[in-house]
């Protein structure tokens, strides 16, 4: 039996995955992509495998190969559906496994995007998360025409004193977001709802709150129209890449994305996270995932040959930010848990084709993992707060009434 | 030349956070749990209804400066709550309101074009616009517009929204694997609008849908409200469900229809109605004065008073009689967040005949609130109730009605097991749905392929 804490293991899910070529896969369904039954057979798959969650990638713009501007490309997936409507249209169709769908914090609404995540929560019966994520992209503004963006020719070198001050506001605007999610999911005390015949008060209205939240970049009234989900919060995670992402995800986050090279840098990303934590004031519990692009087979000849005819279709060896493992699931087993020794809670996995290393995901690496009593054999718990081994928190306003009422003696 | 036989069309509204909602009753289940939403969209499938409906609003409502906590509090998101819904139903269209005012083109039309993939051709939009910046303190684009922009915006948001639902004809994708060609084009979705209102270009990010664009619905009653529905709607919802007023309504609205370039039947008409349901038209009279006792309490009626009389009046004693004074003129500053209070065009005068009405009929200001608010459209035995809904219908009152019940979520269930049957045998009323898109439901073409500015090109 494991000693060490559980293992958290999620899938990111993204189109027919994350090889550009993978839709061309004897197994791929790239016609399908635009339907519901597509994405409740993803998500049916990975709640086989018991996993955490799966997270769903979005983009408000076109996807495009290039970072600041369409690409024009006619030999990739191109065109996708909102994530979280993908993951409302799968939550009636599963029961154990979390839904994370992306919301881009940069040209969207908070209080709507707050409601959203609420009511999948709802309709998930307490399954819901959100991955945040801000846009850089001039093209993404100018579907929206409401604001000034950096010039692609700013944003060309990422490291130059304009562009960061550019991209450190995108990312302190998604963390005033997440503030605001989180304040406006606070907003209704629990039990606000009393449904007193007797003195016709469907509410308790002192059980409500104005958020009262006025940034930089935006200011929100409140109370939320929807009542506080049934997590109280629904889980909040980040894919953070550098310092200024860290801090967001240290600050705002309840799970950080992360993308190591090997189990020393694994090592000096929790310590980052850690101290940025500490900076930001805050105790509670942040799960640090790093995020792994797996091609699996059942050698490690075939899925490195596997990945390498990808390759040559795509007409590009296949670069990612994350690390890109390409073997047996045996291999990556081995991988995972000294990895996670490093600090980390688990992993998020990008299957380099989908249905295909999804499958082995679920049907050979979790087997693998459970042998070695590394990886759970049921869902222990009904929501993904409970999965993830967070409290439910109570509402950061129900002090504040008690305080002004009266105590029943 | 005999006239054709009319068919029926019927939706169902999720009951809302108003007093028509009897959340007091015992069989009043959560108006927020999604098994509630379920349940109400499981017996319009079964009833094989044309679509459910849910109403939006974007700022909890106020009063004399308080959240308002008589009626229920509390809704989900509109698109989310629906997408979960195609997975529990297969027919059913899914409408909702989805504001103009406190969102963006791009986002609502990527929204809406994802919800219709996800339902297999069933989403259904109603546009509204929203006048106060009370309800714009909850959002980043904040403000408001003056009254007379209101659907000058509306109408340029709708029509930049049609344009982004054009934006792919549907040929676009090949996925052909063998040539490495997913898309046949390299820039689908190719877009500019550049108006008064919108300043956006690109290209829209989700290939064309099963009903290439939602079925669009308006809801306003103004002449304005109507020309908007008349230019660029599929349905209207209105408030007429009397005959006479629905009659006039119908012939108004559908009379506009030409001048647009438009046919007769390419518009429906669709009232919001309540209904008792009893097995003798008796009872049925008999239970609804219970239920509309129900609906205005007494703290109520002490509500709906201050809503015209633009003021406290809390001190007054809803079983006595009608404030012999005047409303406080101008701009109502008493409730927020609710449209209602605008139809009160004259308060002064509206009191006046409240006054009168109270006084020949000697009604307690309870009474004479419970007499001269909300009504149910439809009283009676079930018999009486479907013969009635199909008079309307077949002499141009509507085309068919939005059901509110005032029982979360099982008000339908009876109209389901006892009207629609009735209906069905008077083959007025569809007993099996024959196409699988809302738009084949309500009997509206497919719209051209291809974005509006490229057809007026052609």
């Amino acid at each position: 039996m494991s000693v060490t804490s559980p293992l958290h293991l999620a899938v990111a899910l993204e189109g027919t995955g994350w090889h550009p070529a993978a839709w061309r896969e004897p197994g791929a369904r790239p016609g399908d992509l635009l339907t519901a039954g597509y994405w409740a057979d993803l998500a049916r798959e990975a709640e086989r495998g018991l996993l955490d969650f799966v997270t769903i990638e979005d983009s408000l713009g076109l996807q495009s190969s290039r970072p600041l501007e369409p690409d024009q490309r006619t030999d990739q997936v191109r065109g996708r559906l909102d994530a979280v409507l993908i993951a409302a249209r799968v939550a009636p169709l599963t029961s154990g496994i979390g839904l994370v769908p992306t919301v881009v914090t940069t040209h969207t609404e908070p209080f709507h995007a707050s409601k959203a995540i609420a009511t999948l929560d709802y309709v998930a019966a307490g399954r819901a998360g959100v991955r945040v994520q801000v846009s850089a992209r001039p093209y993404e503004a100018a579907l929206f025409g409401r604001r000034a963006v950096a010039p692609a020719a700013v944003l060309a070198d990422r490291s130059a004193p304009a562009a960061r001050a550019f991209l450190d506001g995108l990312l302190a605007e998604a963390a005033d977001y997440v503030e605001v999610l989180r304040r406006l999911w606070d907003s209704w005390e629990d039990g606000a709802e009393i449904r007193d015949a007797a003195t016709g008060r469907f509410i308790d209205r002192d059980r409500l709150h104005y958020i009262d939240f006025a940034g930089d970049y935006f200011a929100v009234r409140g109370p939320s129209i929807t009542p506080r989900p049934p997590q109280g919060q629904p889980v909040v995670a980040a894919l953070a890449h550098g310092p200024a992402a860290y801090r967001l995800a240290a600050g705002s986050a309840d799970v950080a994305f992360v993308t190591p090279r090997d189990a020393a840098d694994a090592r000096a990303i929790t310590a980052q996270l850690s101290r940025e934590q500490e900076a930001a004031g805050r105790a509670g519990p942040l799960h640090v995932l790093a995020d792994l692009v797996v091609f699996l087979d059942r050698t490690a000849a075939a899925a490195a040959a596997r990945q390498a005819r990808l390759d040559e279709q795509a007409g590009a060896a296949y670069r990612s930010d994350a690390a890109v493992f390409a073997g047996t699931p045996g291999d990556l087993a081995d991988l995972l848990l000294d990895w996670q020794a490093s600090g980390l809670s688990g992993f998020r996995l990008r299957p380099g084709t989908i249905p295909g290393d999804l499958r082995q995901v679920t049907g050979s690496l979790v087997p693998e993992l459970q042998r070695r009593g590394a990886f759970r054999r049921g869902y222990e718990a009904a929501t993904l707060r409970g999965l993830l081994g967070l409290p439910r928190p109570a509402s950061r306003y129900a002090g504040a009434a008690a305080s002004t009422r009266e105590v029943p003696s | 030349m005999t006239r054709p036989v009319k068919q029926v069309h019927l939706a169902a509204h999720f009951p809302g956070v108003n007093n028509t909602t009897v959340w007091s009753d015992p069989r009043s289940g959560s108006h927020i749990e999604f098994s509630s939403f379920a349940h109400f969209a499981r017996t319009a499938e079964r009833a094989k209804f044309d679509f459910l409906f849910l109403a939006e609003g974007l700022r909890l409502r106020e009063q004399n400066g308080e959240i308002y906590d008589l009626d229920v509090v509390g809704r989900p998101d509109t698109f989310t709550v629906l997408a979960a819904l195609a997975a529990v139903t297969d027919r059913l269209g899914l409408a909702g309101t989805i504001n103009s005012t406190f969102n963006e083109p791009y986002e609502v039309a990527r929204q809406f074009a994802s919800l219709d993939h996800l339902s297999g051709g069933r989403a259904a939009w109603n546009v509204v616009t929203s006048w106060d910046a009370f309800t714009g303190e909850n959002f980043r684009r904040g403000g408001f517009l003056p009254a007379d922009q209101r659907y000058a915006r509306a109408k340029a948001f709708l029509q930049a929204a049609s344009e982004l639902f054009g934006s792919w004809d549907g040929t676009e994708i090949l996925a052909d694997k063998q040539a490495g060609q997913f898309l046949s084009t390299a820039r689908p979705g190719a877009f500019g609008i550049h108006d008064a209102h919108f300043d956006i270009t690109g290209q829209f990010g989700v290939p064309r849908s099963p009903q290439g664009r939602p079925v669009i619905f308006q809801a306003g009653d103004s002449d304005e409200g109507r020309e908007f529905a008349a230019s660029s709607a599929d349905a209207i919802f209105s408030r007429h469900s009397q005959l006479a007023d629905g009659q006039a309504f119908y012939a108004d609205v559908k009379g506009r229809l030409a001048r647009h370039g438009r046919r007769h039947d390419q518009l429906l008409i669709l009232p919001a109605a309540t209904f008792v349901l009893a097995d003798t038209d008796a009872q049925a009279r008999e239970l609804a004065r219970e239920v509309r006792r129900q609906q205005v309490s007494g703290q109520t009626a002490i509500k709906f008073a201050e809503q015209l009389w633009n003021r406290d009046l809390s001190g007054l004693d809803p079983d006595g009689p009608v404030p012999d004074f005047d409303p406080v003129p101008g701009e109502n500053t008493i409730a927020r967040g609710r449209a209602s209070v605008r139809m009160y065009r004259d308060p002064v005068a509206t009191a006046r005949q409240w006054r009168e009405l109270a006084a020949a009929k000697n009604l307690s200001l309870r009474e004479l609130i419970i007499e001269v608010t909300g009504r149910q459209s439809f009283i009676g035995s079930p018999a009486t109730v479907a013969t009635t809904i199909n008079e309307f219908v077949q002499s141009d009152a509507s085309d068919g009605f939005i059901l509110v019940p005032h029982i979360t979520p099982g008000g339908l269930d009876e109209f389901a097991d006892r009207v629609v049957p009735l209906l069905q045998e008077r083959g007025v009323f569809r007993t099996e749905y024959a196409g699988r898109t809302l738009r084949e439901h309500l009997g509206l073409a497919a719209p051209p392929a291809g974005s509006p500015a490229a057809q007026a090109a052609s």
